[in-house]
C-alpha cells in the first residue's frame, strides 16, 4: 500500500499515538461513571476520540489521492538545534542548574550567550554585528525588565553579586 | 439612557492620565511589533504579556486591547507593503492593498484601511456597549450543559475557519483540550499527567504554549524558508490622502464592511479572519462603476472593505468573551489568561463584579482605535523603517522576549525548558501542516469544558441525552452540527478550499 500523504499520515500517527497515551494514562486514575465522574473520564473520552480521529486522518492519507505526495521536505536542523539551543543556554545560564552544580551567570550573561548562539542558526554570521546587537539587547533588556518593569531577576553571575 | 451611564462610567476609568499612557503605549508597542514581519497577533500579545503583570487589573486589559488593535494595525500596515499578512485577517487586504503600492498608491491604500477601520471601531464599540447587558442576562440563564454546548459551538466554529484540513484541525482541538487537562483535577485533588514534577501540578503555562509554538515554532519555520526578496514600497509613499473618488468609493465599502464584520463578529469562532473574507467577496460582487479599477489590481474598495470588516469583527468578537467567559479564537484565548492571571475570571459576572473593569475596558477600546489613527497615519514613516530591518537582528531578540517572558511568569526556570520543547512541537506541527490555532483554543477551554459536562451529568445523574433534551443546548448543538455539515457539502467544500489558496 502505497502512502498518498505523507503529512497526513505522518500527523494522523502522531495523534493516535498521543491520543492512546493520554487514554491509557487516564485508566491509571479513577475513571469512575458519568453521573460521578473521577479524574480519568474526561481524558479517557478525549483520548479514545482524539485516537479515533487520527485513524481516520490515517486512513485518507492512504487512500485520497493528492497531487504531489504531500511531502514533510528536509527537516531544518540547524535553525531547529541553534534556536532551541540558544533558548536552554539562556535557561542554563540565567538560573544555573543546582542539581549539577552549575551556579547562575545571570542575566546579561545569558542575554549575550542567548544572541549568538541564536544567531548560528541563520544563514549569514557576522561576530561584530552580533556582538552589537547583544549588548543592545542586554541593556535594554535590563532598562526594560529590571529598571521599568522591576521582574525580579538574578542580573549578575551569583559568585559576583553574592 | 442606561447605555450612557455606563459609557461614561466607562470613559470616567478610561480617560484617566494612567490608563490613557497604558492605552498609548500598548498600540505603540503592538503596531510596533505586529509591523514586524514573521509574528502575528498571538505571538505579540503572548511575548508583551508579561509586561503588563505588574499593573493593576484595569490597566492591564486596557493595555493588552491595545496590543491587540494595534497587532491587527500593523499587520495589515505589512500587507500593504510587504505583501505579506501579518495576520490571517489581512490576507485580502493583501490581493489589491499591493498593487495600490506597486502603483505608488501606498498612501491612500495605508489611509483607506486606517479611516476604515477607526469607523469600523468606533461601530464595533457602540455595538458592544448596546449588546453587552442583555447577552449578560441570557448567560445568566445558562446552565452547565448549555455552557457545554456553547463551548462546543465555538470550538466548531473556530475549526471551520482553519485553512486546511478540517480533521485535522479538529484533532488539533482536542489535543489542546487535553493538555490543558494536566495538572490537578479541582475535584479530586489528583495531579493528572504530571509524571511527579512539581511544576506540571499546576497545569502547562499558556504563556510558554502559545510563546513556544507561535514564537519559536514560527521562527525556525522561517529561517528554514530561503530569503525571498521583498519588494518594500518604503520610499513612494507619499499623497497620505485618498483622493475626492477614493472616498466617494470607500465610504459604502467601510459602511458594509462594518455592517457585515459586526455580525460576524459575534458569531462564536468568526471574528475578524471571517468577516473579512465575507466582505472582500461582497465588494467583488457589487457592480464596478465607470473608471474603477478592477479587483485583484489595486481598488480601494477591496482594501477600505475587508480592513473596516475586520476590525468591525474583532472589536464584536468581544461580546462572547466579556459576556459569556468563552474565547472566540487564539487572541481571544490569550486574554482569558491574562484575565485569569489577574484574578478575573471571565463571564457574565465581571459586568456586575467588576463594572469599572467592563466599561473602562469597551471605552478604552474605542480610545485605542482613536489613538491608532493618530499614531499610525503620521508615524508612518516609521513603521516603514521597522519593515527594511533584516530578519537575522529580529529572530535573536524575539528568542530573547520569549525566553524573558516565561521566566518571568513565575521566576522559574522550569518553565524556559518548557518554551523550548514547545518550540520543537511547534516545528513539528508546521512540518506537518497542522495549524496550532485552534489547539490553544482547546488548552483554554479544556477545564471549563470538564468541570461543565461533570456539573451537567451529576444534576442529569449521568444521564447524556441532558444536552438534547434542554432547548438552548439542543439549539446550540443544531447550530454546530449545521456549521460541520455546510463545511462538508462538497460545493462550499471546494469554494473553502479555494479561499484560502492564493487568489
Amino acid at each position: 500500500m502505497k502512502i498518498k500523504s505523507n503529512k497526513d499520515f505522518a500527523s494522523g500517527l502522531m495523534f493516535m499515538g498521543v491520543g492512546i497515551a493520554f487514554a491509557w494514562g487516564a485508566t491509571t486514575y479513577n475513571v469512575g461513571t458519568g453521573a460521578r465522574m473521577g479524574p480519568g473520564y474526561f481524558p479517557l473520552l478525549l483520548g479514545i476520540l482524539l485516537a479515533l480521529i487520527g485513524s481516520v486522518i490515517t486512513f485518507k492519507a492512504l487512500t485520497v489521492e493528492t497531487a504531489d505526495g504531500d511531502k514533510i521536505g528536509k527537516w531544518a536542523w540547524k535553525p531547529l538545534f541553534f534556536i532551541l539551543a540558544a533558548n536552554f543556554a539562556f535557561g542554563i545560564l540565567l538560573g544555573g542548574l543546582p542539581s549539577m552544580g552549575i551556579p547562575a551567570m545571570g542575566l546579561i550573561v545569558g542575554i549575550y550567550a542567548l544572541t549568538f548562539i541564536s544567531s548560528l542558526a541563520g544563514n549569514e554570521f557576522n561576530a561584530k554585528g552580533v556582538f552589537v546587537l547583544a549588548t543592545v539587547l542586554a541593556i535594554g533588556s535590563y532598562v526594560a525588565f529590571v529598571w521599568a518593569l522591576k521582574l525580579q531577576f538574578p542580573v549578575w553571575p551569583s559568585f559576583i553579586a553574592g | 439612557m442606561e447605555l450612557f451611564n455606563n459609557l461614561a462610567l466607562g470613559f470616567g476609568v478610561a480617560f484617566t492620565f494612567q490608563n490613557l499612557i497604558y492605552c498609548f503605549v500598548g498600540c505603540l508597542l503592538g503596531t510596533l511589533i505586529g509591523v514586524l514581519p514573521g509574528i502575528g497577533p498571538v505571538a505579540t500579545i503572548a511575548m508583551l504579556l508579561p509586561a503588563t503583570y505588574a499593573l493593576p487589573p484595569v490597566a492591564a486589559l486596557i493595555m493588552l486591547a491595545g496590543i491587540y488593535y494595534g497587532a491587527q494595525y500593523g499587520g495589515s500596515t505589512t500587507a500593504i507593503l510587504v505583501n505579506l499578512p501579518g495576520e490571517s485577517s489581512s490576507v485580502v487586504t493583501v490581493i489589491d492593498g499591493y498593487q495600490m503600492a506597486r502603483k505608488g498608491r501606498a498612501g491612500p491604500a495605508l489611509a483607506a484601511a486606517g479611516l476604515g477601520s477607526f469607523f469600523a471601531g468606533c461601530v464595533g464599540t457602540l455595538i458592544l456597549a448596546a449588546f453587552a447587558p442583555p447577552l449578560t442576562e441570557v448567560a445568566f440563564k445558562f446552565g452547565p450543559a448549555e455552557y457545554f454546548s456553547l463551548m462546543v459551538l465555538g470550538l466548531i466554529g473556530a475549526v471551520v475557519l482553519a485553512s486546511g484540513s478540517l480533521l485535522k484541525a479538529v484533532a488539533m482541538i482536542v489535543l489542546g483540550l487535553l493538555m490543558g487537562l494536566v495538572g490537578t483535577d479541582v475535584n479530586s485533588g489528583v495531579a493528572r499527567f504530571s509524571f511527579d514534577i512539581p511544576e506540571l501540578t499546576d497545569g502547562i503555562g499558556f504563556v510558554t504554549i502559545a510563546m513556544g509554538v507561535f514564537g519559536y515554532g514560527e521562527i525556525i519555520a522561517n529561517l528554514s524558508r530561503p530569503d525571498d526578496e521583498r519588494e518594500v514600497f518604503t520610499a513612494k509613499v507619499e499623497g497620505l490622502f485618498p483622493t475626492k473618488d477614493d472616498f466617494k468609493r470607500m465610504i459604502p465599502a467601510v459602511l458594509r464592511g462594518t455592517a457585515l464584520g459586526s455580525a460576524l463578529g459575534i458569531l462564536p469562532g468568526g471574528g475578524a479572519l471571517l468577516a473579512a473574507f465575507a466582505a472582500y467577496t461582497l465588494e467583488k460582487k457589487t457592480k464596478l462603476q465607470p473608471g474603477e479599477v478592477p479587483f485583484g489590481q489595486g481598488n480601494i474598495r477591496g482594501v477600505a472593505s475587508p480592513e473596516a470588516a475586520n476590525n468591525a469583527g474583532a472589536q464584536t468578537s468581544f461580546i462572547p468573551l466579556l459576556t459569556l467567559g468563552i474565547p472566540p479564537n487564539a487572541v481571544m484565548a490569550l486574554m482569558v489568561g491574562a484575565m485569569t492571571i489577574h484574578n478575573i475570571q471571565p463571564g457574565p459576572q465581571v459586568m456586575t463584579s467588576n463594572p469599572e473593569l467592563f466599561w473602562g475596558l469597551i471605552a478604552s477600546m474605542w480610545i485605542g482605535n482613536a489613538m491608532l489613527i493618530i499614531l499610525n497615519l503620521p508615524l508612518i514613516g516609521i513603521w516603514i523603517k521597522l519593515l527594511t530591518v533584516p530578519y537575522r537582528w529580529l529572530y535573536p531578540s524575539i528568542v530573547l522576549f520569549c525566553a524573558v517572558g516565561v521566566y518571568s511568569t513565575n521566576n522559574n526556570t522550569f518553565d524556559i525548558w518548557m518554551v523550548g520543547a514547545f518550540g520543537l512541537i511547534g516545528y513539528i506541527f508546521y512540518k506537518l501542516g497542522t495549524e496550532p490555532a485552534p489547539l490553544l483554543l482547546g488548552f483554554i477551554l479544556g477545564p471549563m469544558m470538564e468541570e461543565n459536562l461533570r456539573r451537567a451529568l451529576l444534576l442529569s445523574r449521568g444521564d447524556w441525552s441532558v444536552f438534547v433534551t434542554r432547548p438552548l443546548s439542543a439549539g446550540l448543538l443544531a447550530a454546530a452540527a449545521l456549521l460541520l455539515i455546510i463545511v462538508l457539502l462538497p460545493s462550499v467544500k471546494n469554494k473553502r478550499e479555494e479561499a484560502f489558496v492564493e487568489d
